[in-house]
């Protein structure tokens, strides 16, 4: 019988979608928790496509394109005012 | 001279005595670099980074979907999504869109005509930053080899310490029996010069004595000789001179 993971440990994708609710309640949201959970997907994001030997054109373009979704989505309340028809 | 042979003994039993304990031992008892966790050395960088497909979307997402809906699932969903962003009108269609449009065409072409060249001239510099630090490693290890061998050399030439040792000791020894001689010389002259002079007074002495006696008696003859003889003794020259005369008329 392997040895139980406490829920505490369990990756993201490992939890149930029952246990989601209690996972979440459980992670650190003080600001020095927040700051390590920036830190280490920046960490991930980088060790994975930028700090390579052959880096491609993929790690910078989906930094991008993750910031124009960001900006339409900011912008989206004066975007609003150009739809053609009004209800949908 | 027997004083010599015991002081060129006595470095042969200096010789006897162990050599000096060996410096290169590292005094130390507590053992280093028994952890695993040592930072070097670093591991190498990954040759290529995460997959991505279009430019965009990770090649995870694709594995992620392909159990359930095999190679075209991810496709579909992306068509069924944007077809529900245009019709719900998410994403609005405006003069954004035809300037979004062109500017995308141009940089796809771009990269698609130039990405190879770029990459590899960016190659090319990481080759060289690489090169640098390699060389510099080499050269590294390459002086630190022939400082190795140095070293070595070094100790071989202390081995021939002895042979030094032994000339130097023959060296002073000679200037030492050197030393002995002259002033053995030295002595010898000065010996001679005073024996030389206590010969020399003695001479003079018996000299100076036979010449004060010879004078003496020479005085006292002369002294002693009265005119009656030195008319009979001129006299019986004057015959004798006659005699011979009249021998020597004969002889011719």
């Amino acid at each position: 019988l392997p040895a139980a993971v406490l829920l505490k440990d369990t990756k993201l994708m490992d939890v149930k979608l029952g246990q989601l609710g209690s996972w979440l309640a459980m992670r650190d949201f003080t600001p020095g928790g927040i700051m390590g959970a920036v830190r280490r997907g920046y960490d991930r994001y980088y060790n994975k496509y930028i700090n390579v030997r052959k880096g491609g054109l993929g790690g910078l373009s989906m930094v991008l394109a993750g910031y124009v979704v960001l900006s339409y989505m900011w912008s989206y309340s004066h975007v609003k005012h150009d739809r053609r028809r009004k209800y949908h | 001279m027997l004083s010599r042979l015991v002081l060129r003994a006595a470095p042969a039993a200096l010789r006897a005595l162990p050599p000096p304990v060996a410096v290169g031992v590292l005094h130390t008892t507590r053992p280093l670099h028994t952890t695993q966790q040592s930072l070097a050395p670093v591991p190498p960088l990954p040759e290529k980074g995460g997959e991505v497909r279009h430019g965009l979307i990770p090649e995870e997402f694709f594995q992620f979907l392909y159990p359930k809906t095999g190679v075209t699932g991810p496709y579909m969903l992306g068509t069924g999504l944007l077809l529900y962003l245009l019709s719900k009108e998410i994403y609005v269609i405006n003069h954004e869109t035809a300037a979004a449009a062109c500017i995308l065409t141009v940089i796809v072409y771009g990269i698609k005509k130039f990405g190879a060249d770029v990459a590899a001239f960016a190659d090319k510099l990481n080759e060289e930053k690489v090169a640098t630090a390699l060389a510099i490693k080499n050269e590294a290890i390459q002086m630190l080899q022939t400082a190795i061998e140095e070293e070595k050399k070094e100790q071989w030439r202390v081995e021939g310490r002895s042979y030094l040792f032994d000339a130097k000791r023959n060296n002073i020894a000679m200037l030492l029996e050197a030393n002995y001689r002259e002033r053995l010389l030295m002595v010898y002259n000065e010996v001679k010069k005073r024996l030389d002079y206590q010969v020399a007074m003695q001479t003079l002495k018996r000299q100076k004595e036979q010449d004060h006696m010879i004078q003496w008696v020479e005085k006292n003859v002369v002294q002693s000789i009265t005119p009656q003889q030195q008319k009979e003794s001129i006299a019986k020259c004057i015959l004798d001179l006659k005699a011979l005369s009249k021998s020597a008329h004969a002889a011719v």
